[in-house]
This record gives C-alpha cells, structure tokens and sequence, in this order.
C-alpha cells in the first residue's frame, strides 16, 4: 500500500508540473491585467511603473521560471489584486469553501439515502415515483437558477433565513467554522441546500439502484428464508452492499461540491475560493487564478487516493494497485 | 422579518453592554464591489479610497460634493509660485495614542508612490512634488513650475502613522497591526470577500461619529444585495441597481438617496487613422476614415437621443450630458447644453460629408464596467442603425475591453473605431477629464494617456496646459471652459450622459448621497439627525 | 449492418432477443412509459421550433434595426411599437422575449449538441484505439482518461475558460475537453468485452482489416451505452454552457444562449420584472429534463441487465 501511495504522490507531481505550463501560459495569453488594475488617472509613465512592478515586462518564460523557482519554495506567487501570497489567500479562503461542502455532503446523505431506500424498496408506489420524477429535476435545474429562487423564497418573502454571506464563526483547532453558531449555521443552510440538490438526486438514484439490485440477490431472498426480519436484512444486509458504491461515488463527488461551489458561492456572497476564482478570472489576477488550478489538481488528487484506500477498507476484495503495473 | 436583524443584533450586545439603544448604533453597510487591501496606499482605486476614509484622515478632505475643506491641515496656499505652506491641526492623536505631527506627512509621502506590488500607486498625485517639514505641525510641498491643484492632489492622500505604518509591509495593514489612523473609525477586522468592521474613534478630532460600530460586506450581485436589504441582512446598501430603484423607491421601509456622480459616460471616435479598424464600406470593403470628417462626428451625436439613454436603459436615473462635468463642478462650461436629438438633420449631415447611405461601424463597450454600459452600447447601436449606419455591437468583460481599448490595435495603438467609456473626474474638476481625454497623446508629457480616440488639436492642448500652471481660481476657470467648448465643439469626445448613484437604507436612516460614489460611514446618519445637511 | 452484427452475436445474447425486431421491441418498451414518451414529444417540438425559429418569430433579436429600446422591459402581452404582441413581455434592451428565447435555445441546443457529437466522436475513436491496441497504449490512454474523470466537468470546462477566454469556439472547446473521457470510457468498456469474443478472433483469423472490423463488427455493438451517455451528456453541456455563461465567463452576451438570457435577467429579479429571467429559465429547465428524460428512460431500455428486470416486473 505504502508503494501504491508513493506512485500515485508521484504521478500527482508529474500532473501539477504538466498543468503549471499550461496553465501559466494559457492564463498568460489572454488579457492584460496592467489596464484592469491602474487607476484611471494615471499616466503612461504610472502603467509603465505598474508594469515593471508587477514584473509584467519580462518575457513570458522568464516569468514562468521564477514562478516555479517560487512554487518549489511554498510561494506561488503574490496576488496582483490584493498584494499578498496568493498561497494565503487561497489558503484562507479554503475552509468556508470545505465547510459548504461537507454541509452539502451531508445533506445529500441524510435526505438522499433514506428517500433512495424508499424509492428502491417500493418502486410502484407513487410516492417512490414522484421522488424518481424529483431527482430528474434535480439533476436539471440549473443551480444557479435554483438559487436565485431559494433567496427570493426563504429570505425575501419568508424572511426566515438571511440571504448571502457567511455567519458568526468560531475558531475549533486553527479553523474558522460558521457551523457552531447559531448564525452560521442560518446562513450555511440555503447555499449548502442549493448546492446539495444535485447531490441529493444522485444519492437517491444511487441507493435506489443499489436497493434493487441487492433485493433480487441470492442473500437476500435466503435470509428471507431464513425467517430474519425485513427491517434487520435491509438494515444490515442490504445497507452494508449498496453503501459501497454510494459512499465510493458521493466521495468522487465531494470534488464536485467543491468545483461546483463556485457557482453557489458567487450567488449567495459566500466567501470561499470558488468565488475568489471567478473574482480572479474576471479581473485577471493570474497569479490566484494559477495557484487555484495547483492546489485544486493536488487537491483532487489526495481525494481520489482517499477514495481509494476507503474503499479497498470496506470492500476486502479490492485490493490497491496500479493499473499501470 | 424586519425585527430579525435587531433582535439578533439586540441579543449580542446586550452581553456585553446592558443596553437595548446599543443595538441601533451599529450599522452594516452592503457595498458592490470589495476593497482588495486595508493598505491605504497599496492600490489607488475607488473602494479602497472609499474604506480608507474610515480610519485614515488626508490633509485636506473632500466633501459629497468634492469640494475641499480642511482635514488634518488646518489651511493650504502657495507662498510663492513654487511653495505651498500646510499649517497642521494641533492636538490630533492617532488610534494608538500617539500625537499626528509634519514627520507623518513626510513618511506618508514618501511611502505613497512607492509600495512594493502595487498595481495602482498615488504616484500620479505625488510625482513633481517636494514635501519639506518646516516646523511640527507646517510642511512645504515644492514644484518646479506653478502648480495650481495641489489642494486636489493631497486630498487624494490617506496620512499613516510615522511610527508604526510607514515602515510596514501591506499584510501589516491587512492584519491591522498598521491600520492606524487619525480617522473617525478604529479598525476591528478585515475578512476579505467577507466583512471590514471598524469601532468608533472616542477621541476623534472632529464630529464625533453617530455609530458605534461600523461593518461593510461585499455583496457583488445587485439582486443578492437588494436582497439582503430587504431582508433585513444590511442596513443599507451602496450602488442599487437601476433597475430596482423604481420598486425600491414605492417600498415604505426604505428610504433612498440619489446624487449625480462625477462620472460622464462618453464615446470616443476613432481620429487619427485613414483606415480604421472597424468601420467599413458598406459591404464591408475599405474606406477613407468617415470619422475624420467632422460632419459625421456630429451626425452621431446628433443621432443619438439621450433622453431614450436616460428614460428607458437608465430608467431615469441619470442625467443628459453636454460635457464633460456635471453642474456645480469646477470647470465646467456654463454655455454647453446636452445636443439635442435630430435624427433627420444627422442624415443630412452624413448626406452632405458623402455618406448618405451610411457605412459599417462597430461599437464597442465593456459589459462590467459601468452602470448598464453593454445595454447603452446596443441602445446606441440601435440608434445609429436608423439613421443609415450599419452598426454592430461588442461588447466585453472590462478584463479585455481595457488593454484593447488602449493598445490592442496595429502597433500598441489604441485598437476600437468607436467605443464607450467612462470617466470620472477624481479631482472633482474638469482639468482631469480634459487632461486625459482631450489632450494630444503624448507620453513625455503624461497627457492624454485615455485619449483612445487620439483627438489632437493644439489649440486646445495649448488652453489645457496654460490652465494646469494658472494658480488664479477665476482664471484657470475661464481657461477650462473654454477648452471643454472647444473639444465639444470639435466632437473630440461624444459625452452621453451622468451617472447617478443610488443608495438605499433602511427607514431612519439616510446617506448622504456623494459625487466621488464613495460610500463611507460618516456620510450616513439618523433621519432626525440630518436635517441640518442638505 | 444491425444484422450483421447480430448474427455474429453469440448464442448467449442471442437469447435475450425476442421475434420482434430490435428497433420494434426498442420503441414499444420506450413508449410504455408515459412520462417518457411525453418527453420525447417535448424534446423534438423543442427543437423543431429552434430550427425553425427565424420564420416564426416576429423579431430578429440580433438585429438592431428591429430592436428598439423604447419596446425595453415591457410586460408579457404588452404591444410593441412595430405593432406586433410580445406574449413573454421584452428584455432589458427591447427584444422580444419569446424570439430572443427560440433564438437563445437555437444557441445551447447549437453549443450543446456540437460539442456533444465532437466529443463523442473524438471519444469513440480513442476509447476504440484503447481498446483495441491494448497493453501499454491502452494503459496510457486510460490513465488519462482516469485522470480526467476525476476532475468534474464543470472544473474542467471552467479551467479551460480561465485559460482560453470567452467566445462560442471556446466554450465548445472547453465542452469537448470536459466531455470526451465519458464516452472513450463508455466505447472501451462496451468494446473491451466484444473484442475478446471468438467472432472478432475469428474475423481476425480470416484476414478481414482492422479498420472493418472495428466499424463494421465492435462498434455497432457499443452504439447502445453511448446513445444514452450522449443524451445525458448533451443536456449535461446544455446545463453546463448556461451556467459557466451565468457566471459571466461562457457566452460573450452578443450571442445571448438561454444562460445568458436568464443572468440578463438576473439583474430584475427583484424590481418585479420576473419574466426577463424566469421564461428563458422555464425554456432552459424544459429542454434539459426533457433530454434527461429520453435519456433515461434509454438506459432502462437499452441496458440489457435492466431490460430483463424490467421484463420480469412487466411478467408479474
């Protein structure tokens, strides 16, 4: 296992080296940042001092080797918009973004699951249809529709839930968390929802497959047999097979969460990194723009190793290795 | 819904402080767009300007309508053509208790134009201008030839502390190690893309501030932020979109203000190349410049009617322009009126210069920069189409827009045929947009560096400069009217209208609307309290 | 060619074929359900009015002699100045909303469907390639693809726009690029297991070129899996465009897509204007759960372990 883990580390590196070219220079390409940030009363003698700050008149690959000189030291670079590290910033930004998506994470499993294992177990019913009819909806809506729709609905009209920003936090072992007051956790729940709803349709299709399939099985029909009540063979038995592959999938799709939090968090004036990405790609702050895509690659990376090595825990039969061995 | 915010608020404060009044003094504002530093001097850009206020004094402050009155220097002028004498406020002491004195201004501007990473410095207000410390509380700035604006320029300035801001980094002032001022409001935190707090000054040296706290968050989405308000998340909030105002301004538990800006929103016409990148024959083949014709540039402006500009795509809430300052700025012409829309004399035009069945022109605008500007662009598009002109619209984020704007073309020239702007005259004057806008580009000089449109006319270039070394207010006046007539009459600009800014807060309290589109805490106060301020 | 293919099927999959045609059986167990059906209908209106759009509309949208801003932000049914009745009200810069809706939907069905059929093409030749090469070309190739798939989508679409800019080219670019491991994934699979099958050997035996047996044998057999990752991946796309577009990073607003008509209409959600954002947003969520939809009732349909459940349920 300890192999394992060192080559899949090691084709990670390879990957963030090869997306550190292309995404330095690609970033590179588009735009010119000197116009976005001077004040408009500066004169040519002021761009061109801005330009030289900013280390905007070297040739491209020159930029390119500080920049990975920089990176091998832990810096990559300072944010052209906010003058500080963007490592930090991005760094700062992380755990509002992360804490969104565990919310997410877990209201797609205590919504998805339970309304999944109902659907599976009595697919006549039309309740279990009209849950069916709902999870299509909810891989349809656009999210960022949806989330216009949840403010107007529980903030505006209601007037239960505040619409946008992040609550009170309190800082649990060096982590901002808004999850522990009563004020954070008012404002996680829309945007958390919003952005769950996705994820709540795939779990609910997931256990729902899963239910079926595991109630045609030898086991279960032999159990039945066997006298063992219905709620011990669905809450022992069958739980234990399908959780395997719905926990294997929600994980892939924490990434997701995290990638799709953009979109969520742009909305509802959420102050993690996905906002501060669109903010960056929209104002051209390439050295930001370039560290999210670093850490986001090593990020996904490490979630897929976990994955991994969950899985090969819960299911004895898999056994970690590379495909390319 | 209403009550949410205050009895939460009631709740937290009643822990520390015993007392239910406690909860109306503080105050959360909603702004648009997030300052990206609380260095003061780290990025010269409108928010960041507008948040410094709060902690930091200048020398001299600008008032809602820009005019200047004195801030940390008691008075300002020149005792001789090359020396402006500052008399210091005595007795002034910052946030950490020291006392303000002339070393602070020296190191303030010294430090200014000079902070590592900035992507915009106060160096355009500092450069040419010597600071000398005479006694504690007197300094001297110096220029090499008379220099009638150094009021406008140091009112630019935010004045740090010798002792602990001047040799900090901008993390320090992120921080709030180094974010210590003079100015009314103490800094707390500053989350960025979340909040800013600021607690009252006690010792204030001025009018001491209404609120006890003070948090601004970035709410960049203009539904999400009229949002917020509504639903109590905010007290009020800055840049309310047009397009809510009409439903805001019927809603009885707000309460709105409105100013105009010193913003113009204007066009430039591409007139310096005999073939212009965007405009063709019809058909789309080449052809001689019509922009260079003088007749044509009249016919444009002529065709477009900025009351459908201001009635319908601003939804009234804007002012047709004429010129390039509003009324009640220095500067300004009193002569020129907005031109009047006349469709049918801009086909003459066009017909008399030999286009009278038009030609094919681009227009571009950004989409992000200013209020409604891609819905202005195609509007105007539109217009243009009617009488004749094959127009088409493009129009982008500012990301790109800019640096096309300014040197995407041939050459590092300027690449757009006809385009769309805006300016806002920082100075609160006419010198800045005539300086920037009108005059010849010429980079030794640092004139017309926003000229994209390369106007160029040495008559009225000659007007500009002699107004920039006249230190006699009535003078200098008389010399920016005249150039502002000029470069109208020669439709070296096309100006379309002004900006209005809108603010919007909850009922009892009211902002008082600025021209500069700042929005600080000082500026906002108690609805009975407010009687006596415009 | 379905023919051929079947008669090359081995005896076991053979069983699972009744005596109706395959395309018979297809239609009859599609149109079973209801809910299906109806949205298959939904789906082909929609883009028969997209197609046709331009001689139903009373309005080029994109035409600025036809707009006239003094028609802006009128309320659906309200008369414009041109004199005909603008049933959906008009946008912020008087376009009629029920033409810039057909001609916003010409747009994302455009986007969505040719970067659909570019990825699926790129895909199926290099899920083909993998499998058919096998050992270390396949490994490389699949280790890409892993590595892709592990990045979601709307990351990858999102990155690519950060790098390459705005433009409807790109945005299919970057569509593409999010897209094509899906369906190389889908074909290798479903390829994999036809290509270790005696018919194959036997074809290879017989000196019958690579090229035919790849098209004419392995690939017919793979159509079933990527018409139904196709559907969903065409609605994924459609979704996708209008949101990288919301966030002001897809679409340049010249070519208002329906995701560019809803962020426009963001912007009067809360004066009132509903229509300006909510019509587009209606057209949007019609077209992408109608695919969604047909395309899964295609993968009940067409995936043959389901197929039989779902004979077994029909036998109760």
């Amino acid at each position: 296992m300890t192999v394992f883990v060192i080559r899949r580390l090691m084709q990670a590196m390879i990957v963030v080296f090869i997306m550190s070219i292309i995404v330095f220079f690609g970033v590179n390409v588009i735009g010119d940042p000197v116009y976005m940030l001077v004040s408009p009363d500066a004169d040519q003698a002021d761009i061109q001092a801005t330009i030289e700050r900013l280390g905007l008149d070297r040739p491209i690959y020159e930029q390119y080797f500080r920049f990975l000189a920089g990176a091998w030291q832990g810096d990559l670079g300072n944010s052209f918009i906010f003058g500080e590290p963007a490592l930090k910033l991005i760094l700062h930004h992380m755990p509002a973004t992360l804490e969104l998506a565990f919310t997410a994470l877990f209201m797609a499993i205590v919504a998805g699951i339970p309304l999944g294992l109902y659907a599976g177990l009595y697919p006549d019913r039309a309740a279990s249809k009209a849950v069916m009819a709902g999870s299509i909806l909810g891989f349809s809506l656009p999210t960022f529709w949806v989330g216009l729709m949840l403010i107007m609905l529980f903030a505006v009209i209601l007037g239960w839930l505040p619409s946008t920003g992040r609550g009170d936090t309190v800082n649990v072992l060096g982590f901002e968390t808004s999850l522990l007051t009563a004020d954070g956790l008012s404002h996680v729940l829309l945007p958390a929802l919003n952005l769950s709803l996705l994820k709540i349709s795939l779990a609910v299709r997931l256990t729902r497959a899963g239910v079926r399939e595991a109630m045609g099985q030898d086991y279960v029909k032999f159990a039945r047999a066997k006298g063992i009540s219905t709620r011990r063979i669905i809450g022992v038995h069958v739980m234990k097979n399908i959780m395997i592959p719905v926990v294997t999938v929600l994980g892939l799709e924490f990434g997701s969460l995290v990638a799709f939090s953009v979109v969520t968090e742009s909305i509802f004036a959420w102050p993690g990194m996905g906002k501060l990405l669109i903010d960056a790609i929209l104002q051209l702050d390439r050295p930001i723009v370039v560290a999210y895509l670093m850490i986001i690659v090593l990020f996904f990376v490490v979630i897929n190793l976990v994955v991994d090595i969950i899985y090969s825990i819960l299911d004895p039969r898999v056994r970690l290795q590379d495909k390319t061995t | 819904m209403k009550f949410r915010r205050t009895f939460f608020g009631a709740v937290t404060i009643a822990a520390s402080v015993a007392a239910s009044i406690a909860a109306a003094e503080k105050i959360t504002i909603g702004l648009a767009s997030e300052p990206t530093s609380m260095d003061p001097h780290f990025h010269n850009l409108g928010p960041n300007n507008a948040i410094s206020r709060q902690i930091f004094d200048r020398l001299i402050l600008q008032d809602e309508k820009q005019r200047l009155m004195p801030g940390l220097a008691l008075s300002w002028k020149p005792i001789d053509d090359l020396t402006w004498e500052f008399k210091l406020r005595q007795g002034v002491k910052f946030h950490d208790g020291t006392d303000f004195t002339a070393d602070d201004v020296v190191c303030t501007f010294k430090r200014a134009p000079d902070v590592p990473n900035s992507p915009a410095s106060f160096g355009t207000y500092i450069k040419g201008k010597t600071v000398v410390k005479v006694d504690d509380h007197t300094v001297h700035f110096k220029t090499s030839s008379p220099y009638p604006l150094m009021g406008n320029d140091v009112s630019t300035i935010p004045v740090i502390s010798d002792s602990v801001g001047c040799g900090a980094a901008t993390e320090d002032f992120n921080s709030g190690k180094a974010a210590v001022g003079t100015g009314p409001f103490k800094f707390v935190s500053y989350k960025p893309g979340e909040s800013i707090s600021f607690s009252r000054n006690d010792d204030y040296w001025g009018d001491k501030p209404i609120w006890t706290e003070v948090e601004f968050r970035a709410i960049k989405s203009g539904p999400s932020r009229v949002a917020a308000l509504l639903a109590g998340d905010v007290d009020m909030i800055a840049s309310v979109p047009t397009t809510d105002i009409q439903a805001l301004s019927k809603n009885k538990d707000l309460q709105l203000s409105q100013g105009v800006s010193n913003r113009v929103i204007y066009l430039h016409l591409d007139q310096f190349r005999e073939d212009s990148p965007h405009v063709h024959a019809n058909g789309g083949g080449k052809i001689k410049n019509p922009l260079l014709d003088l007749r044509v540039r009249k016919a444009i402006s002529m065709a477009i009617s900025r009351d459908a500009i201001v009635d319908r795509v601003m939804e009234g809430v804007a002012i047709k322009a004429g010129q390039l300052l509003p009324e009640g700025f220095f500067g300004i012409s009193p002569n020129l009126q907005p031109v009047e829309y006349d469709p049918q004399g801009a086909k003459a035009l066009l017909a008399e210069a030999g286009y009278a069945d038009g030609f094919e022109m681009t227009i571009h605008s950004p989409n992000d920069r200013y209020i409604n500007d891609a819905k202005i662009a195609e509007a105007i598009g539109q217009m243009l189409s009617r009488i004749g002109i094959k127009m088409s619209v493009e129009t982008m984020p500012r990301s790109v827009y800019f640096s096309r704007a300014s040197k995407g073309g041939e050459g590092g020239l300027p690449e757009f045929s006809f385009m769309l702007l805006g300016w806002g005259a920082g100075s609160g004057e006419s010198s800045s947009p005539l300086k920037s806008l009108i005059h010849t580009y010429d980079k030794s000089k640092g004139f017309g560096a926003a000229n994209r449109g390369r106007h160029s006319n040495p008559e009225i270039d000659a007007l500009i400069e002699q107004a920039l070394r006249t230190v006699d207010d009535e003078k200098r006046q008389d010399l920016l009217a005249k150039a502002t007539e000029m470069a109208i009459a020669n439709v070296a600009v096309i100006p379309t209208h002004f900006q209005v800014n809108t603010w919007a807060a909850k009922k009892g309290i009211k902002y008082i609307a600025r021209t500069d589109e700042y929005t600080i805490a000082v500026g906002v106060a108690p609805i009975h309290i407010s009687g006596n301020d415009s | 060619m379905i023919d051929a293919a079947q008669n090359a099927l081995p005896e076991a999959e053979k069983q699972l074929i009744d005596t109706e045609t395959p395309f018979q059986r297809f239609r009859s167990e599609f149109l079973e359900s209801k809910v299906a059906t109806a949205a298959l209908i939904t789906m082909v209106a929609i883009i028969i009015l997209a197609i046709i759009a331009p001689w139903i509309v009373p309005q080029n949208p994109y035409d600025l002699a036809q707009v006239d801003v003094l028609d802006s932000r009128m309320a659906p049914g309200s008369e414009a100045f041109t004199g005909y009745t603008m049933w959906l009200g008009s946008d912020g810069a008087g376009r009629d909303l029920y033409s810039a809706i057909l001609y916003g939907l010409r747009i994302s069905l455009s986007v969505g469907i040719t970067s659909g059929v570019i990825a699926l093409l790129l895909g199926m030749v290099i899920g083909l390639a993998a499998a058919y090469a096998g050992g270390r070309t396949e490994n490389l190739i699949m280790r890409i693809v892993d590595l892709q798939l592990s990045f979601p989508a709307a990351l990858v679409a999102l990155m690519l726009i950060a790098i390459l800019g705005k433009g409807v080219d790109k945005i299919i670019l970057a569509l593409v690029v999010a897209q094509w491991a899906y369906y190389a994934r889908t074909v290798r699979s479903s390829a994999l297991v036809e290509r270790h099958k005696e018919y194959v050997e036997a074809a290879a035996c017989l000196g019958i070129s690579h090229a035919r047996i790849i098209f004419r044998h392995i690939l017919p057999n793979c159509l079933a899996p990527l018409i139904v990752v196709g559907t969903v991946q065409t609605a994924h796309a459609i979704s996708l465009e209008a949101t990288l577009s919301f966030l002001g990073v897809g679409l340049p607003p010249t070519s208002p897509s329906l995701g560019v008509l809803i962020a426009n209409g963001f912007e009067y959600m809360m004066s009132g204007r509903y229509w300006i954002s909510v019509y587009p947003g209606l057209a949007l969520l019609l077209t992408v759960v109608s695919i969604n939809l047909v395309g899964d009732r295609l993968r009940d349909v067409l995936n043959p372990r389901r197929n039989t459940g779902g004979q077994a349920r029909s036998a109760k």
